[in-house]
């Protein structure tokens, strides 16, 4: 009896809940006297990020009655499976909130609107050229478009304990003037005493930290020969940040081993109680440390080591439109609202990361010295395109073949020259099929 | 002495599977910082409620469970319902057809979603599913039911042939037969059945992810994996509260089966 009742219950939650929820995704109005409707699939994910999202979303929504935002969380683990069905089957949020490395595929396929065309001058004129690079893509025709609006940007710091380095007396780097590898090195072998060690390196997803870092030596791990085709090279320029990185850990012993397997966030409890003095990792960490570190604990950010120039490679956090969207000018608008300085800087801010918008840059809070933003900041300037974005077969060669081969590298259970041929040999043979 | 280590011991095992459960609690009433300690603490020192506040604010855990759970319920008994007599079929009646279903119910678990996921997507979309709770629970229908099928072909085959054959006897039509003799019998192996289904579609998360895009039609999986960033990082505390929340739910649909489960256990034993 209570089985049937609960049944019955559930059989009238069913009708309310499907006669209340909303279908066709991104259906659109066609009636000239109902607001265009725009479905925004957005990934922000910490809570100041998703407040802000949520606000500029309502912001338009009361400025624009004709053009109607619904504000569509996403999560990054799963997008691109999303996105693959979704466009499969003609159902893809209009605006679509992604980064710059799942551009390039799903441009080639046809599935994102070029937008060369559609951005207004003072967007464009905002974002620096570098940052416009990370989204330009071949159109899978031969030409060239650009596939995504460029907004946030990661670039790699270091977060260190401030008592640890302070007690060391090693020189302390600036912006202007950050480590040499050579010095990052040396500060990592004073700093490391009894059981505490100078660095942490949290290699779980070691790909793009150690291909960003390997331009400061000029790696840039793949080419493109005459014949127009993509291969890997792993030669002196791309070896040395991956050997510089195994020395800390196996030579001078100056890495915790412990953090090898974790990921980024990982080590933060060990770092909190100086188990180790600095932890490489992007930008938006600082945001955790902000919120976990305990009560007293001092940290400052520091500027990544330089190599031969400080250059990294850039990935960009984007907004673009899907090719099928019914309505690109509108969606176009609302990005450009949504993009502008001033939004840009809270954008940032709710997600600790860097505007690609010059004039969000330049906003006081960007550049104060609280929690490490004045070197976040800076740092954006040496953020390059990053040459694997380009390469189509990426995600597949850094899944199947860089991942486990950079794993067992920094495991020290293969040699330098064995990781270069895995990359290499095994790596071209994924690129190969990418290139028929 | 001898009931006394009974005891313990099932305390032991109640403690030992309300672990992730404490443990969740536990989380979600701890501060960022205790969060973040290397020797986790069991009682949190200073509790909060900050963490629900945030989990509740920021989702609509309450309608995305309420929608979980309506899903789950239709998909499990609609499963069940289906797989009934096709399970009978099955175990009673042996034939080449019967034993290429068979066959191909097996080969079907062999299948991994993402495979079939995007034809599915788009025939849900040409029967104006897509966005649905409806379409949803169609798709968990079809990927609970080979399995469902399978659990209960083998309930049926362990009720003893002759007890219809004795029924029969007696005068009873099959259908008889089946209804006062088998289904009773039957019943724990259902209620199992139905507890798969339900657990299946509950925690459901691929399908519901492409299919559902409205926020108003989002089920509980998909909320809570809005409180996880990149690179596997997730704001704990928000996530173990939202989860606590999310397991009342399912707790009290098993607490009613449960009872079912029971009865039809005594059920079979009276009869068998």
């Amino acid at each position: 009896m209570r089985i049937t009742s609960a049944l019955a219950a559930a059989a009238v939650l069913t009708l309310a809940a499907a006669c209340g929820g909303g279908g066709g995704g991104s259906e659109s109005s066609s009636s000239p006297n109902e607001p265009v409707k725009i479905d925004f699939l957005s990934l922000a994910w910490q809570k100041e990020s998703v407040a802000a999202n949520k606000q500029l979303v309502d912001e338009w929504n009361k400025a624009n009655p004709g053009i109607q935002v619904t504000y569509v969380q996403g999560s990054w683990d799963n997008v691109n499976d999303q996105l693959v069905t979704q466009f499969a089957g003609g159902t893809a949020p209009d605006v679509i909130h992604n980064d710059s490395p799942a551009l390039s595929g799903f441009a080639s396929d046809g599935y994102l609107l070029d937008l060369k065309d559609k951005l207004p001058a003072d967007l464009k004129s905002d974002i620096p050229q570098p940052a416009w690079d990370t989204v330009t893509f071949g159109d899978g025709k031969g030409g060239q478009g650009v596939y995504g609006v460029p907004f946030l940007q990661e670039s790699q710091v270091i977060i260190a304990n401030k008592k640890l380095l302070d007690e060391s007396g090693v020189r302390i780097p600036t912006a202007n003037e950050p480590w040499t590898w050579d010095e990052f090195s040396e500060a990592a072998k004073k700093m490391t005493k009894g059981e505490s060690y100078g660095v942490a390196w949290a290699m779980k997803s070691p790909v793009n930290k150690t291909l960003n870092l390997a331009l400061n030596f000029g790696g840039t791990f793949f080419q493109t020969g005459a014949d127009g085709k993509t291969t890997v090279k792993v030669g002196q320029e791309e070896r040395e940040v991956l050997q510089r990185i195994h020395d800390q850990l196996h030579k001078d012993k100056s890495a915790d081993p412990d953090a090898l397997g974790q990921g980024t966030a990982d080590p933060l409890p060990a770092f909190y109680k100086g188990k180790f003095a600095m932890l490489p990792a992007g930008v938006y960490l600082r945001q955790q440390v902000v919120e976990q570190a305990p009560d007293g604990f001092e940290w400052v950010t520091l500027p990544a080591p330089k190599g031969t120039s400080a250059e990294q490679g850039a990935v960009s956090q984007t907004l673009s439109i899907a090719q099928e969207s019914e309505h690109p000018d509108e969606a176009m608008k609302f990005i450009s609202f949504f993009l502008n300085g001033t939004n840009q800087a809270k954008l940032a801010k709710g997600d600790w990361l860097l505007p690609t918008s010059q004039k969000a840059a330049a906003d006081p809070a960007m550049t104060t010295e609280e929690n490490g933003w004045d070197v976040a900041t800076a740092s954006a300037k040496n953020l390059v395109v990053a040459p694997f974005l380009k390469v189509n077969g990426f995600d597949e060669w850094k899944s199947k073949v860089a991942t486990p081969a950079l794993q067992e590298y920094f495991a020290n259970k293969i040699t330098i020259d064995q990781v270069a041929a895995k990359l290499v040999e095994d790596g071209n043979k994924v690129l190969e099929r990418y290139q028929r | 002495m001898r009931r006394a280590s009974q005891y313990v011991a099932l305390v032991a095992y109640v403690v030992f599977l309300a672990f992730p459960l404490l443990w969740l609690l536990s989380t979600a009433l701890k501060t960022p910082q205790e969060m973040a300690l290397t020797e986790p603490t069991w009682i949190p020192r200073e509790p909060t409620l900050a963490n629900f506040g945030d989990a509740f604010g920021e989702q609509d855990l309450v309608g995305a469970s309420l929608r979980s759970l309506v899903v789950a319920l239709f998909a499990s008994v609609i499963t069940v319902l289906i797989s009934l007599p096709a399970a009978y079929a099955m175990a009673r009646y042996r034939s080449l057809i019967n034993k290429i279903a068979i066959g191909w119910v097996l080969v079907s678990q062999v299948f991994p979603f993402i495979l079939i996921i995007i034809p599915l997507f788009m025939i849900l979309r040409d029967l104006d599913l897509i966005n649905t709770l409806p379409g949803l629970v169609v798709v968990h229908v079809t990927f609970t039911l080979p399995f469902a099928l399978w659990m209960l072909q083998g309930y049926v085959r362990a009720v003893p042939r002759e007890l219809e054959e004795a029924a029969a006897v007696d005068g009873a039509s099959r259908l008889r037969s089946i209804a006062s003799v088998v289904a009773p019998l039957l019943a724990p192996g259902v209620v199992a059945t139905l507890l798969f289904s339900f657990i299946s579609s509950w925690n459901e998360f691929m399908f519901a992810l492409v299919i559902l895009q409205d926020p108003d039609v989002m089920t509980l999986p998909l909320t809570l994996v809005r409180f996880t960033g990149p690179e596997g990082v997730a704001r704990l505390g928000p996530l173990a509260a939202a989860s606590l929340m999310a397991t009342i739910p399912s707790l009290i649909f098993f607490a009613i089966i449960q009872r079912r489960l029971k009865s039809g256990l005594m059920a079979g034993a009276v009869k068998g």
